[in-house]
């Protein structure tokens, strides 16, 4: 019988092989009396300085196999092999204890782990892992023991472990390891970074795999659902196989998609661009080929800090942005904070209903001076790239003049002061509150496009806070309401000739892809991993084929008959 | 007599792992004692674990502090590190 343990998929893919099972050495820590003190401290120096050894011999490896970047944890290593701190304060146990020295070393560094642990940062709390792996290395030394090592395996397996220590994960030949499963680790443990990043299928946090898999027992890992498949049957086994193929196959066709424009089978352009945060965010963007960014939340800018972000800080960000994407669109929104987003420092009284409250836009017309800085910086980045400007949370049309006059002065003041500013700066805005979709004919005459922001009108609409879990049954992206609105959206922009987009998660869903190019959505922006398959999705559709749909979608009377329909006729 | 000097923090995620392994090899360099002042608290700065345990965020105050026989110079290069780096200033 086979059996199924589920945890957490933490690199993309199927694997299939013998399991081997990566033991760690019994380190039992005894506490012993130790007369001679000298010896004692010798014997711990003579275990550092045989770790610092190792570990640089495992450094060098990773950086031939890895890159610099991912070898840098073990300088980290080192450094904690070095410190100070710990080496003088094992010492100083051994000195004045009369201890062995594996106890004081474990009681040493039991400390920080513990007080790392217990920092409520989650990449903080996996810096724990660092000391224990360390610890483990000088121990092994202490205690003369051998270490069952990856670089061991010359075999096809899965490895099958407790937890694997960055230097466990640095040492796997690709060759031979073809994935892994662990008890223990989260999506930002070191194992599952490196993982990714040598495109090792591996399952983590599976809490029991080391008690449920034996040495050779054939394992299926998927980490693309975070499953493991133990002892699999004849069926499970082809139809993983077949999964693995599947998975192979989409990411070849993928990836030769990075280069490409997106053309539908009927020959129609639509853009693809990426969501970001932060200029962090555009190696992502660049190596799953965006068509440019369609959202850039500059709020991020303001937030894990205590004080505004100076117009110099601001510029930088943004000048990044618009030179590293090369002439592509890049749409950066102004400030949008409020609601679930709120920064300390500018002590803003609590609200009964943000959502519905003082945020964005609102914000922006009543602060002037904190949304002026922000324009300047806009402004002066604008000549390094092709800059579009969006407003957020617009209701009204006086909302939107009023922003665009405020951006109108600043970009006089900088000309009179001799900046250069682009002259060919699109304004345009969110469509996110209903009043807006509904108004949109009139809008769509002063603005130069329009994004659907669709996590937010999806909520006003529906009036369901999408964060409540008794109401999140409404929060439905293909009720016809919504799609309606968003047809109203398009229809009232390509009839003034400007064009029409949409920010929110639904761009990137597969249901909503069909539907929203039938509409004769211009740009789809989404998180940067959905770029490729969505292009691979839009590129075999044909936008005059849905269109001759969209009116029998249109009337439908429930999400749910929207989205088997679209299962039934655009999906495969 | 000790050196010291105060800094901002201007780096967006604060003094986490690489940049904390930049200045404590750096610090490792010389022979002064040499303490990191953050909200009250003081590690040893050629301790990484002191370093990072003390999750510095941007925006916040550092002083360095430096006494030994090349604490001038240490104190000097560490500030230019910092700047370089563009981790404080």
């Amino acid at each position: 019988m086979s059996q199924r343990i589920t945890g957490i998929g933490a690199s993309a893919g199927i694997a299939i092989a013998k399991a081997f099972r990566l033991e760690n050495p019994a380190l039992d820590v005894e506490k012993k009396a130790v007369e001679n003190h000298a010896q004692e401290v010798e014997r711990f120096q003579q275990s550092i300085e045989k770790s610092k050894n190792e570990l640089e011999a495992i450094k060098e490896h990773a950086e031939k196999e890895l890159g610099e970047d991912k070898a840098a944890i073990f300088a980290a290593h080192l450094l904690v092999l070095q410190d100070p701190e710990l080496i003088d304060n094992v010492k100083k146990k051994i000195n004045e204890e009369n201890v062995n020295a594996e106890f004081a070393l474990d009681e040493v560094t039991g400390m920080f782990i513990s007080m790392f642990e217990n920092m409520d940062n989650e990449y903080m709390k996996e810096r724990a892992a660092d000391i224990r792996d360390v610890r483990k290395r000088i121990l092994a030394h202490l205690m003369g023991v051998e270490f069952n090592t990856p670089s061991m395996i010359t075999d096809e397996v899965i490895i099958i472990s407790d937890d694997l220590t960055p230097s466990d994960t640095a040492q796997l030949n690709r060759k031979f390891v073809k994935g892994f499963a662990t008890d223990i680790g989260g999506r930002t443990s070191h194992s599952a970074i490196m993982a990714r990043s040598m495109e090792i299928p591996s399952v983590v946090g599976t809490k029991k795999i080391t008690d449920s898999v034996e040495n050779g027992t054939i394992v299926i890992i998927d980490g693309i659902d975070g499953e493991v498949i133990i002892d699999p049957t004849e069926d499970e086994r082809s139809t993983y196989e077949e999964k693995r193929n599947q998975y192979l196959e989409q990411k070849k066709e993928w990836a030769k998609l990075v280069n490409e424009r997106t053309i539908t089978s009927d020959d129609v352009h639509v853009e693809l661009a990426a969501n970001i945060g932060t200029p962090k965010d555009l190696p992502g963007v660049l190596n799953n080929g965006a068509e440019g960014i369609g959202l850039y939340r500059t709020e991020f800018l303001y937030m894990n800090r205590d004080q505004l972000p100076t117009e110099e800080e601001q510029f930088e960000a943004y000048k990044e942005v618009l030179s590293q994407m090369e002439g592509k669109p890049v749409v950066i929104r102004t400030l949008d904070i409020g609601g679930d987003k709120e920064l300390p420092y500018l002590n803003l009284p609590k609200e009964l209903n943000p959502f519905l409250g003082y945020r964005a836009i609102r914000l922006c017309l009543d602060k002037q001076d904190i949304f002026r800085t922000q324009l300047r910086a806009l402004l002066r980045a604008s000549t390094f790239g092709n800059l579009k400007v969006m407003f957020p949370m617009i209701a009204t049309l006086d909302e939107f003049r009023q922003a665009k006059a405020i951006l109108m002065e600043e970009k006089e003041k900088l000309q009179s002061e001799n900046v250069e500013v682009s002259d060919g700066i699109e304004i345009g805005m969110m469509v996110e509150i209903p009043s807006t979709a509904v108004m949109a004919d009139i809008f769509a005459k002063e603005v130069d496009f329009f994004s659907i922001g669709t996590n937010d009108l999806i909520q006003y609409t529906m009036a369901a806070d999408r964060m409540n879990e008794q109401v999140s049954y409404l929060y439905q992206p293909y009720n016809p309401a919504i799609l309606r609105l968003v047809k109203s959206v398009i229809e009232a922009a390509h009839k003034e000739g400007i064009w029409a987009g949409m920010c929110g998660e639904m761009a990137g869903d597969e249901i909503a892809i069909p539907i929203l190019l039938g509409l004769g959505l211009d740009e789809f922006s989404m998180s940067a991993t959905s770029i490729l398959p969505a292009r691979s999705q839009l590129i075999k559709l044909s936008k005059e084929t849905i269109a001759s749909h969209i009116d029998t979608i249109l009337e439908m009377d429930s999400d749910q008959k929207v989205k088997e329909y679209v299962q039934k006729h655009f999906l495969n | 007599m000790a050196a010291e000097k105060t800094f901002k923090v201007t780096s967006e995620s604060g003094i986490h792992a690489r940049p904390a392994t930049t200045l404590v090899n750096k610090a490792g360099q010389f022979s002064s004692e040499i303490e990191l002042v953050h909200k009250e608290k003081t590690v040893n700065l050629k301790s990484i674990m002191g370093v990072m345990s003390l999750g510095i965020q941007q925006g916040s105050e550092i002083t360095i502090k430096a006494d030994g026989n090349d604490e001038e110079e240490a104190l000097s290069s560490l500030s230019n590190l910092l700047k370089e780096e563009g981790l404080a200033e």
